[in-house]
């Protein structure tokens, strides 16, 4: 397995069919090989608005003595959509940017969106914000993505303080930690959770509850067909 | 003030809401005997109307059965609870009949002022994203379809879209069947918005207004059922197209429904328009103006209070919504008043395109009309059709797998059972629901079911500003405030 940077340019193999290695794959592709793509990468022109908010956002950069390229590690544009991979000890800079600058304008934030990508080693944990510009009509998106042993992604609170719960929300879920944030703390699950639920190494079900001795098997042991 | 107090404190925000600072509060519980009450105490238990005290590493805590503050007052005088402190933390739900669902807010009072206000949420959450990835794209639906419960066909909408913009099809759904969704949403925004408009009456004292809500919403989802099948939950929307076409007799009903609507609309109008209690619960109240929505992410009436026109209806259409004729309502006076007045006016405009959808739905149809994407790999294979014992596949379609073609049956089989292949990559659709923002970021490995689907839910981003409306105002305004945001816990905590 690749890990971090080379990863960039480099092909994955993933074995078996659905991902899965302990129960469930019952389709016989358990040994099946499935070459995954390098990650996408896309060069100028990147058409629409998106070459004029790259170039925008480079100026914006370059005035405060930091290069587009040094801050922003990919551009990829697909489904009519630009995303900015940005590294984590920029983001801030680059956020400020994108709020600031009267040529870029996104004011409003949609929030974060964490995903764990099992199979990106040394990328594992990505958060996705969504940015919008009312001034310009434009779309954005940030994706950070972080190694799993050190989750730490600097907090956009001070920048668009609706991330507040959002980062709580992905701190939860993904274990991804935000330094910065005012109160990270759970949000959705109880505060003694154990684990991270979206994780992809985190089961769906077979979590004991604690509730007047109540027990709920994994799936593969609910039925029985004795 | 723009930052939210939500957890601004210790870690534990789903603990006791005792306060950990230097002097010792009253805590008292309102709403019921919620997780708050310590368990010390010699009225531990279900204590009727006897106030008891206790002790706890929080200090010394009052349990509050009802009509025994002076007892409790006095004993925190005789104990010397509060020199000099009038500060009262007052915990509030999850269970109770203001706080617009399963939402517990922790107020700390300054006498009637809300000094400090926490919400916590979460006991609602349900899994859903999780869930989704478990299950084909097309079961998807019916999980997303439960999350905001007032408002599922924009659920279904947001996600269906982004799952056919990774798919490339979205200019392939067939034209009837993107009309109907535009029906079906607008249907969906008005009796959303009659429920925020009714349980809002209730919130403040007006059972009336509750009643007639409910009662102008049933006639919506009477025409759920009759369309979808269903009254909620309708998983309707499907990626492709819809379900089925409407049922014949719809579109009088339709026609009935838009003759009545606007009577009943000004009925509800006439209650609380220039109501002087209901004016004087609102106006002025729960005040949040352009720059706290920008930076706490708000959206929806909320927002279009504010004086801003932003519509995504508008300013970036999807479902072809650019070819509806309608207005974007808007006030500017950043008020719980305001956000009822662009509500009002938004149902209004529903009713516009509603009556375009209609006109569109009824005129001639070309000889091959479907609800559903004509890619065989991709559109559900089984036509509805109501039979004899109600609705289920089609018996022709029944008929052509079971008996006439082999290929037919396996198609069938493996489309239902492992589902389509989603091209790899990620995508954010929006739409506008009926609480503002509903964006749906999918990502997908190339496999038949979701890698990850997040949803950007406008009352979860909406309900963080509650904070910022009620901090300074007085604790009946909390009611208010909450519910001028029309938050749907199912929605927040998904």
């Amino acid at each position: 397995m690749l890990a971090g940077r080379e990863r960039l340019s480099e092909q994955v193999v993933r074995t078996g069919m659905f991902g899965t290695h302990t129960s469930g794959d019952t389709s016989g592709y358990g040994g099946l090989q499935v070459r995954l793509p390098p990650p996408l990468a896309s060069e100028p022109p990147y058409g629409s608005y998106f070459d004029d908010v790259a170039a925008a956002l480079g100026g914006a950069l370059e005035s405060s003595g930091l290069s587009f390229g040094a801050a922003v590690e990919r551009v990829v544009v697909a489904y009519d959509e630009m995303t900015l991979h940005v590294r984590r000890e920029h983001l801030i800079g680059v956020a400020t940017r994108l709020r600031d600058d009267p040529a870029l304008a996104f004011e409003l934030c949609g929030g974060v969106s964490g995903v764990h990508y099992l199979a990106d080693r040394g990328r594992e944990l990505h958060a996705v914000y969504h940015l919008l510009s009312i001034t310009h009509n434009r779309r954005l998106r940030l994706e950070v993505s972080v190694p799993d042993a050190d989750p730490h992604i600097p907090s956009l609170v001070a920048v668009y303080p609706t991330c507040d719960w959002h980062e709580r929300e992905t701190w939860d879920f993904f274990g991804v930690i935000f330094d910065g944030h005012p109160a990270l703390t759970r949000i959705e699950m109880p505060d003694d959770w154990k684990g991270h639920p979206q994780r992809k190494d985190y089961p769906l079900g077979g979590i004991p509850v604690e509730y007047r001795g109540a027990t709920v098997p994994p799936p593969e042991e609910r039925r029985s067909y004795e | 003030m723009t930052s939210t107090a939500a957890g601004s404190g210790g870690t534990s925000n789903r603990g006791t809401a005792g306060d950990s600072g230097g002097s010792s509060p009253r805590t008292g519980t309102a709403g019921g005997s919620g997780g708050s009450s310590p368990r010390t105490g010699t009225a531990g238990g279900s204590g009727g109307s006897s106030a008891g005290t206790g002790t706890s590493t929080e200090g010394r805590v009052y349990n509050v059965g009802g009509q025994d503050w002076d007892e409790i007052v006095n004993a925190a005088d005789a104990a010397g609870d509060y020199a000099g402190d009038e500060r009262l933390i007052v915990n509030m739900g999850p269970q109770h009949p203001s706080t617009h669902g399963v939402l517990r807010l922790i107020l700390t009072l300054d006498g009637e002022t809300v000094t400090e206000l926490r919400p916590v949420i979460g006991y609602l959450h349900t899994g859903i994203e999780k869930n989704m990835e478990f299950r084909t794209w097309t079961q998807g639906v019916t999980f997303c379809t439960r999350m905001d419960y007032l408002s599922p066909l924009f659920n279904e909408t947001a996600y269906c879209l982004a799952v056919e913009r990774l798919l490339g099809i979205t200019d392939a759904i067939p034209e009837r069947a993107t009309v109907l969704r535009v029906l079906m949403m607008e249907l969906n925004r008005i009796s959303s918005h009659l429920t925020a408009i009714g349980t809002f009456g209730m919130e403040l004292g007006a059972t009336t207004v509750f009643l007639y809500g409910m009662r102008e919403r049933e006639k919506v989802l009477d025409l759920f059922e009759l369309i979808s099948g269903l009254r909620m939950n309708h998983a309707y929307i499907r990626p492709g197209g819809v379900s089925q076409d409407l049922p014949s007799g719809a579109l009088e009903k339709l026609r009935e429904f838009l003759a009545v609507m606007p009577g009943l609309l000004n009925e509800l109008r006439s209650l609380l328009d220039a109501n002087p209690i209901y004016l004087a619960r609102t106006r002025s109240i729960a005040h949040l103006d352009l720059t706290g929505c920008m930076a706490l992410g708000v959206t929806g009436p909320i927002l279009r209070a504010t004086g801003l026109p932003w519509d995504l209806r508008k300013s970036q259409p999807y479902c072809g919504y650019q070819t509806y004729d309608f207005d974007v309502p808007t006030q500017d006076s950043c008020d719980a008043y305001g956000r009822y007045l662009v509500r009002m006016d938004e149902m209004d405009q529903s009713l516009r395109i509603i009556e375009q959808c209609i006109d569109r739905l009824a005129g001639a149809r070309p000889a091959d009309d479907p609800v559903m994407i004509a890619n065989a790999k991709i559109g559900w294979p089984a036509q509805l059709s109501v039979g004899p014992d109600g609705l289920g596949n089609s018996a022709d379609h029944i008929a052509h797998i079971m008996s006439q073609s082999m290929e037919a049956l396996i198609h069938h089989f493996k489309l239902v059972t492992e589902g389509f292949r989603v091209p790899a990559g990620q995508v954010y659709a929006a739409v506008e629901s009926p609480r503002g923002e509903l964006g749906c970021h999918a990502v997908s490995e190339g496999g038949t079911r979701p890698y990850r689907v997040h949803f950007r839910d406008p009352s979860f981003t909406n309900l963080q500003s509650v904070s910022a409306m009620s901090e300074g105002g007085l604790v009946a305004d909390v009611i208010a405030a909450v519910a001028s945001i029309d938050p749907v816990m199912g929605g927040v905590d998904r």
